[in-house]
């Protein structure tokens, strides 16, 4: 497809007013991507660990200032987040929660949860 | 070539093999809700143990790591998420890549630098595991 076409695109959103389980979804790849792009820190890490206790210092040590932890943080949110998300979709290809209050309510239950497992998984990492 | 109609330019072998202009059917879709599965319990293990070994020093990560069941799940979950990360930025890339040269080329780059990633974290696992 060339970019002269004057055929609409996708995403084609200009149209739609905005609804909560718009943004949901929105969110839902946004997350996937930010997880994509987290992949390379797990990469770091996990080579980091392999090569050895003085080059695993410097990456605990990034990891460990402010913005480190942000962006853990953001990192733990995303992946609750979208694996909420994600078995939400899985519930609606099945068919179910596909009703006007099956999305909204099933839309509060995993942004509750997804709030809820990061800070379950913050206190752990607190009083580990 | 003959439709009921008349008017349908799809012939009767194309509407049997349900196949729009994408040429495949439904293994990608499928690929991505397997893999979408299998990261439930190895997402939840991973950020639980993870979140248990904050602030531990070298060797108990280490150790961590070097146990058989750690060290087996952990390379379960880096293949399966690279696979999910690329069927999902597959997808972002086919929506919003409207050139297709372009977007052919970062389907490939994606695909390529998927497989340089998770063999890294994998040799990283094994030597860990391995390398006593």
């Amino acid at each position: 497809m060339s970019n002269s076409s004057s055929r609409p695109l996708s995403p084609f959103l200009s149209v739609y007013k905005l609804e909560p389980s718009m943004v949901m979804s929105g969110l839902h790849r946004i997350t996937g991507f930010a997880l994509t792009i987290g992949l390379v820190l797990l990469t770091w890490w996990l080579v980091a660990a392999a090569a050895g206790p003085d080059y695993f210092a410097v990456i605990q040590g990034l990891l460990g200032t402010w913005i480190g932890k942000l962006a853990l943080f953001g990192w733990t949110f995303s992946i609750f987040y979208h694996l909420g998300t994600g078995l939400r979709h899985l519930a609606f290809d099945t068919g179910r929660c596909l009703s006007k209050e099956g999305i909204v309510s099933s839309g509060w239950t995993v942004v509750v949860a997804a709030v809820g497992l990061t800070i379950v998984a913050w206190i752990i990492a607190f009083i580990a | 070539m003959s439709s009921k109609q008349g008017t349908s330019l799809v012939t009767d072998l194309a509407r049997a093999r349900g196949l729009g202009a994408s040429h495949t059917g439904t293994e990608h879709w499928w690929e991505q809700r397997l893999t979408s599965i299998a990261l439930v319990p190895l997402t939840l293990w991973f950020i639980f143990s993870i979140a248990s070994l904050a602030g531990a020093d070298y060797a108990t990560v280490k150790a961590w790591l070097q146990q058989p069941l750690s060290a087996t799940l952990a390379i379960i979950l880096v293949a399966v998420t690279f696979h999910h990360a690329v069927s999902g930025m597959e997808v972002i890339f086919e929506d919003y890549i409207h050139t297709k040269c372009a977007k052919l080329t970062a389907i490939i780059a994606i695909k390529f630098v998927a497989v340089l990633g998770a063999v890294i974290c994998i040799l990283s696992v094994l030597k860990l595991a391995l390398g006593g």
